[in-house]
């Protein structure tokens, strides 16, 4: 009864595990996440682009995930907001959204958190300008930014003062 | 000695208490949620703004394998709504549809795709009537109504006459006038509405997750909506990604996902995409203010005298409420005696408005604090001496019997004019730019309940078991406010323990007592409050084991917080010890706390409808803004701006200027981007590209000065912080523009567009009055 769609076997590292999945090629990124990783980490914000709470990490540069197809992402490593702390501990920057209150309501977070990553593996010091163009894709409604911009320039000082990478 | 000092929880910066889930990705919201088995929910809507529904044929659809359960009109028991008087909306469409995306009709199916060739298997016919998406249409003689109960479709006149305003108007050196209109606009939290329902056909019980900020009416509205027994629903509110007033009343996605799980006998997950979170709306309406202020040569308002027409869309919602507020919110912020005010809330066949954060009073403070501006200018004066020279003197009672105990405008006024160095810079800056200012305030809660059942406003509850670990149980909604974690310290603080003993659990109705939920800025206050009598309760019960176990007088019992002792030789007992000793022979300890308002506070009877705006306190805000103006592209960039907030009591002065930047920037959006358009009532910023909501990109540095003029009856003298501050950005903007150009912008959003025009209007009026001036030399 169903149209059939071509499916493919999927292998890719995802928060550090190597897993294969088989998918329908027009799985997104995002739903395969969330409905076959469970992995409810990542958020779906919009119908598609235009908010960034879906932002994951792939082979480390940050992407919307409801814009890519999962199939497209064979032998990539992927990373989401669920792996990024390891044994419990908050990262530096988890801790500096959660200590400057760059999360109100949490919607943004993830993708904010997983767009910030990025930036402060690619500039470990970033002005500010750096912060507003690497988070210019992600939409928060609560902070108004100003505490965003505080959490990631906390998390920045924090990781530049010698506290270990997670 | 350090461990007998109480720990401090009040007054300090606290991050939230759920904080860790929130930012390490394990904070549930409503779609989160998934069981192997969890069916999809999808909606059918209306293609027509207005029409008769003639017939309706599910059958192809319930017949389509996969599919579990359709469900219309039919369902449901009764029709839904906010206030008893105008409960006017259905979960889906019964008999006519009224704008554009209504719903009428939704499946339950194993898959996306099935659920979606359900839909269309669903045959409606519809007959088209007139459809108006303007006030001005609905309202024209003849129009077909809406509602038959709603003559002229008139959701609700509004009106009262207060002092003497002809006379006043007289009487005054300077008597001015505007006329604004300011565009819809939607709240755009960032979750898109979801509900998760799951129902156990062997017990006929549902128990469902909604992305709501009222867990209470949703339950109510449930019960109703499906004829069910209150009791054998539960409603358990999972993280709420924000809500700023579009989940202050029940969702027809929360009933159909209940509708669904019941007649699917299964478990339902609905989740709108943001498109269908944009068309369920209840926003903040359009609306047209005609203004009218006499003011004296010293800058003294005699009189105000306004107008506001409000575009409400298709149903009632809280559209009576909203137009109430429009009005008597004129009071409360200066001393203003005579005020005349008549309002007309419009029915359209838009989608319907609500409470956006500032309910009701945004627009009309727009008007207000652009028209003081220019007259101020007229009458040579500086805008903070207009300000200065109509504060009100606390305690006191406005003219529409609102109640105002504490009130720091004054030193909100001070703060932010030294802190932008208004006196210094003011008229100095460069070419194209411009500083402008305005106040604003709003109600810490609104003093009389929607639904007057005689219980108190909130209810708290506190058990200590065998651990020494307290658990506060509260239906207070927390969608991100911080509202458990004010909680938390609140009860923290009276009891002098650390924070850290304290687990919150918020809103699930098997276990936490009623709360009618988080709107109109009442949570701080009122279960603010009800924490403070609980935390109280539970101490005299642990003085009292206290004084069993040491042998002493109850007067005698020193409470340290973490030691209980009789004197300062004594080493004394520790909490630990106080709890066990209290448990014996009584077992697990659970002590309530209540919270009232005072009828003082619960708005006069001078004119119908005139509770509304009552409260038992109101917060205060003044703000600077400054822009730089592109001349060429009319591009406004906000450059910086100052805030101060009278809060009362910064309970937790990190999440207190959290609320306040995020306001003050909400306020920025709606002045400068933000709008909702239709065409023929299609929506056609339905996305959030088209709908623009400011990017980090063009968001500007938010100071904000905490100002605490204490009121008297607030949890250690706190007001309300999340919503004051949120009206003063638009006036303080426009009049910054003014400042920087020499126009006042009248419409709003002020977008590149509207700018323009009124710049090329000033220079084409500028050239002929100097042509004039040639012409006359
Ligand atoms: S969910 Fe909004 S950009 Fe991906
Ligand atoms: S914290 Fe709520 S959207 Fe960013």
């Amino acid at each position: 009864m169903t149209k059939t769609i071509a499916k493919t076997v999927l292998s890719l590292n995802l928060n550090g595990v190597v897993r294969d999945d088989v998918i329908p090629d027009n799985l997104l990124l995002v739903d395969y996440l969330r409905e076959k990783a469970s992995l409810t980490g990542t958020k779906i914000g919009c119908d598609g682009g235009e908010c960034g709470a879906c932002t994951v990490l792939i082979d480390g540069r940050p992407r919307h995930a409801c814009l890519t197809l999962a199939a497209t992402c064979q032998d990539s490593e992927i990373e989401t907001i669920d792996g990024l702390s390891r044994d419990s501990r908050l990262t530096a920057l988890q801790r500096g959204f959660n200590e400057k209150l760059g999360a109100q309501c949490g919607f943004c977070t993830p993708g904010m958190i997983m767009a910030s990553e990025a930036l402060l593996r690619r500039i470990p010091n970033p002005s500010e300008t750096d912060i507003r163009d690497a988070l210019a894709a992600n939409i928060c409604r609560c902070t108004g930014y100003v505490k965003i911009i505080e959490a990631v320039q906390f998390a920045a000082q924090a990781l530049t003062e010698g506290e270990p990478a997670a | 000695m350090n461990e007998t000092s109480p720990a401090q929880s009040i007054g300090v910066p606290k991050p939230l208490v759920d904080g860790p889930e929130k930012t390490t990705g394990k904070a549930m919201f409503a779609a989160d949620f998934q069981t192997a088995e969890t069916l999809v929910g999808r909606i059918l809507r209306s293609p027509v703004a207005h029409a008769n529904i003639i017939a309706m044929d599910i059958a192809k659809a319930e017949a389509l394998p996969g599919v579990h359960a359709v469900v219309t009109e039919a369902d449901c028991s009764d029709s839904y709504g906010v206030l008893p008087i105008a409960m006017n909306e259905w979960a889906l469409a019964r008999g006519r549809v009224r704008y554009r995306g209504e719903p009428v009709a939704a499946v339950a199916a194993i898959d996306v795709a099935t659920a979606q060739r359900a839909l269309d298997l669903i045959e409606v016919t519809y007959e088209e009537l007139p459809a108006y998406f303007t006030a001005e249409a609905a309202r024209a003689e003849g129009a077909v109504l809406l509602h038959d109960d709603k003559p002229g479709n008139i959701e609700r006149d509004a009106e009262f006459d207060l002092g003497d305003v002809d006379a006043e108007l007289a009487a005054a050196d300077l008597v001015r006038e505007i006329d604004v209109n300011c565009a819809e606009v939607c709240q755009v939290q960032m979750e898109p509405h979801a509900a998760f329902a799951e129902y156990d056909g062997a017990r006929e019980r549902l128990t469902i997750r909604p992305s709501t900020q009222v867990p209470f009416y949703v339950h109510k509205m449930l019960a109703r909506t499906m004829g069910m027994a209150e009791g054998h629903i539960r409603v358990i509110k999972p993280h709420i990604g924000g809500g700023f007033g579009s989940r202050t009343e029940t969702l027809q996605s929360d009933l159909i996902a209940g509708l669904l799980a019941r007649k699917a006998r299964a478990t339902v997950k609905v989740v709108l995409s943001r498109e269908e979170t944009f068309i369920t709306h209840r926003g903040r309406p359009e609306s047209r203010i005609k203004m009218k202020v006499g003011m004296k040569a010293d800058g003294t308002i005699t009189a105000v005298d306004f107008t506001v027409q409000q575009r409400g869309g298709a149903y009632s919602g809280y559209g009576i409420v909203t137009i109430l507020y429009s009005g008597s919110m004129i009071y409360g912020l200066y001393n203003i005696v005579s005020a005349r005010f008549q309002g007309v809330r419009v029915l359209t066949n838009t989608p319907p408005c609500g409470a956006f954060r500032g309910h009701g009073t945004v627009k009309t403070r727009f008007a207000f604090e652009g028209l003081i501006d220019d007259m101020a200018r007229e009458l040579g004066l500086d805008p903070f001496a207009v300000r200065r020279a109509n504060l009100l003197v606390a305690p006191t009672m406005t003219e529409n019997d609102l109640l105002v105990n504490s009130y720091g405008l004054d030193q909100c006024l001070d703060w932010v004019e030294n802190a932008s160095g208004w006196k210094s810079r003011k008229g100095k800056l460069a070419p194209n730019k411009g500083l402008g200012m305005a106040c604003s305030h709003y109600i810490s809660g609104a003093s009389k309940p929607k639904h007057w059942t005689g219980e108190p406003h909130a209810t708290i509850h506190l058990r200590v078991d065998w651990d020494a670990s307290i658990t506060l149980l509260t239906g207070a909604a927390e969608i991100g406010q911080g509202s458990s974690t004010v909680m938390a310290q609140c009860v923290a603080e009276t009891l002098g323990v650390d924070m850290g003993r304290i687990n919150v659990i918020s809103s699930d109705s098997a276990l936490t007592p009623k709360d009618n939920g988080s709107y109109s800025s009442r949570v701080t206050f009122m279960v603010g409050n009800a924490s403070i009598d609980a935390a109280q309760n539970l101490k005299a019960r642990l003085v009292e084991a206290a004084a069993r176990k040491l042998e002493i007088p109850a007067a005698d019992v020193e409470c340290l917080g973490e030691v209980y002792r009789g004197g300062q030789q004594d080493q004394g007992l520790t909490f630990e010890e106080v709890v066990m000793e209290a448990l014996s022979g009584e077992g697990t300890i659970t002590v309530k706390g209540n919270y009232d308002t005072i009828p003082e506070s619960w708005g006069g009877r001078k004119y119908r409808g005139a509770a509304i705006g009552g409260t038992m306190a109101f917060s205060y805000a003044a703000q600077v803004v400054e822009v730089t103006v592109d001349p060429h592209t009319a591009e406004i960039t906000v450059d910086k701006v100052w805030v101060a907030h009278d809060c009362g009591k910064a309970l937790n002065p990190l999440a207190v200027e959290g609320q306040v930047q995020g306001s003050v920037w909400m306020g920025m959006g709606q002045a400068m981007s933000e709008e909702t358009a239709f065409h023929e009532g299609l929506p056609l910023a339905a996305n959030m590209l088209d709908y623009r909501v400011p990017t980090i990109i063009e968001s500007p540095p938010i100071e904000v000065g905490i100002i605490e003029a204490a009121d008297p009856h607030g949890p250690f003298g706190a007001k309300e912080a999340g919503e004051g501050s949120l009206s003063g950005f638009l006036p303080a903007l426009t009049n910054a523009v003014a400042d920087a150009m020499g126009v006042r912008a009248a419409e709003l959003p002020l977008t590149p567009d509207r700018l323009l025009e009124l710049l090329e209007k000033k220079v084409r009026e500028d050239a002929a009055t100097s042509g004039r001036n040639r012409g006359a030399a």
